[in-house]
């Protein structure tokens, strides 16, 4: 890394090692799935509220119509990343030792793949019969 | 993590009470942020009374009467004592302000400082002495940015030419006197402002953006892509509500956001 000692001048130091040139493509996708999960989080709570107290089968029943299946898939994919990208720039912003920051923002991908896999394999079981 | 707790030799100190003055009336109290360099004694608070029938409106009228009346080793920067530059940003009664331009009656109190005027340096700046904070760092920050024109054109025989419309783009952005008030006010610079340039340095760098005489946007615009630079401004908005000219950084950086998403969607 770089060498911050108070030698080097401060435009040297604010320089760094430059622009990452990315950054924009992150906040972007974190605008469109935070649209994508209104929509969605919306038909999600309709689609809890119709099940309430009802049995597991009219469950299977629900998730086996493919409308209701995929947008359940949609909800899951949209919110996850969405979490990944919000849990990311907090890690980002308060965990500043280099080495425990990359093993967060590894941890936090790999918690959101597996919350992620884990909910679609369960829409999915429910949605080809249970 | 951040650091939530200040280092040991960081943490304050009761310092001080001085006498007060004698015969006055109108007296408001001061609580003021104090460290020497050249001790090695923990920073602290020193007490003051000020005769406000002796002393002027402002919360830098009353800094100088302490000045020559009381304790003349109280430092603080101070210049045209009519906000226009910036020299006198302090923090007074819990909010980021210029000294010149906040009046005493202003500064309420509240909590354990109900009643009196409690001032320390800028938030989360190396102190020099006092109430000087070291901005290094910050104008390091504006130089990055490159403040000035920049063109390929050959430079025309006169001036450099724009429509009235596009000048009145710079309102807003070209008052801005680089006070500190408003990137030492934002927690996300608290935290990062060695990567994060804050939002002084970033309306700055859409001053030039919007400047429609200026043929470097691209360069500029790559210059600021970068998850640190630009994008650790969550939009807080304490810059908005810390400046004392009234100009809204969020809004200016919005703006750049605006600029990177445009060229890319």
């Amino acid at each position: 890394m770089l060498s911050n000692s108070s030698m080097r001048t401060p435009l040297g130091r604010v320089r760094g090692l430059g622009s990452a040139k990315s950054g924009t493509g992150h906040f972007w996708l974190q605008r469109v799935t935070a649209v994508s999960n209104l929509i969605l989080t919306i038909i999600f709570i309709g689609i809890v509220i119709a099940l309430v107290g009802r049995p597991y089968p009219a469950a299977v029943a629900l998730l086996s119509n493919p409308l209701v299946a995929i947008l359940m898939l949609l909800f899951t994919l949209s919110a996850c990343i969405h979490m990944r990208l919000g849990m990311q720039v907090i890690i980002e912003d308060y965990v500043h030792n280099e080495g425990t920051k990359i093993l967060a923002v590894m941890a936090n991908t790999f918690f959101a793949i597996a919350i992620g896999a884990a909910s679609v394999y369960a829409v999915l079981k429910l949605s080809f019969g249970g | 993590m951040a650091e939530f707790n200040l280092p040991k030799n960081s943490r304050l100190t009761e310092g001080k009470a001085w006498p007060k003055p004698a015969g006055a009336k109108n007296v408001t109290e001061f609580k003021i942020y104090r460290w020497n360099p050249d001790d090695t004694a923990n920073p602290r608070t020193d007490t003051y009374y000020v005769d406000r029938d002796d002393c002027g409106p402002m919360v830098l009228d009353a800094l100088i009467w302490i000045k020559n009346k009381v304790d003349p080793t109280l430092t603080f920067r101070r210049s045209c004592r009519e906000g226009i530059c910036g020299s006198c940003a302090m923090n007074m009664d819990g909010k980021n302000g210029l000294a010149c331009t906040t009046g005493i009656d202003e500064c309420g109190g509240t909590g354990k400082n109900a009643g009196r005027v409690a001032i320390y340096p800028l938030p989360h700046m190396p102190v020099v002495k006092d109430l000087v904070p070291d901005l290094t760092r910050f104008y390091a920050q504006h130089a990055s940015i490159e403040p000035w024109l920049k063109t390929t054109t050959p430079a025309p025989e006169k001036e450099w030419r724009q429509a009235k419309d596009d000048r009145e783009k710079l309102d807003g952005l070209y008052e801005c006197i680089l006070c500190a008030c408003c990137s030492t006010s934002c927690p996300s610079y608290w935290w990062n402002g060695d990567r994060y340039l804050g939002p002084a340095a970033l309306l700055q760098a859409y001053r030039w953006l919007i400047d429609s005489r200026d043929e470097a946007t691209g360069e500029r615009l790559d210059n600021l892509e970068d998850p640190f630079r630009l994008y650790r401004c969550h939009t807080i908005m304490n810059c908005a509500n810390a400046c004392p000219k009234g100009l809204n950084p969020a809004k200016a950086i919005a703006e750049v956001k605006k600029m990177m998403v445009a060229r890319q969607v």
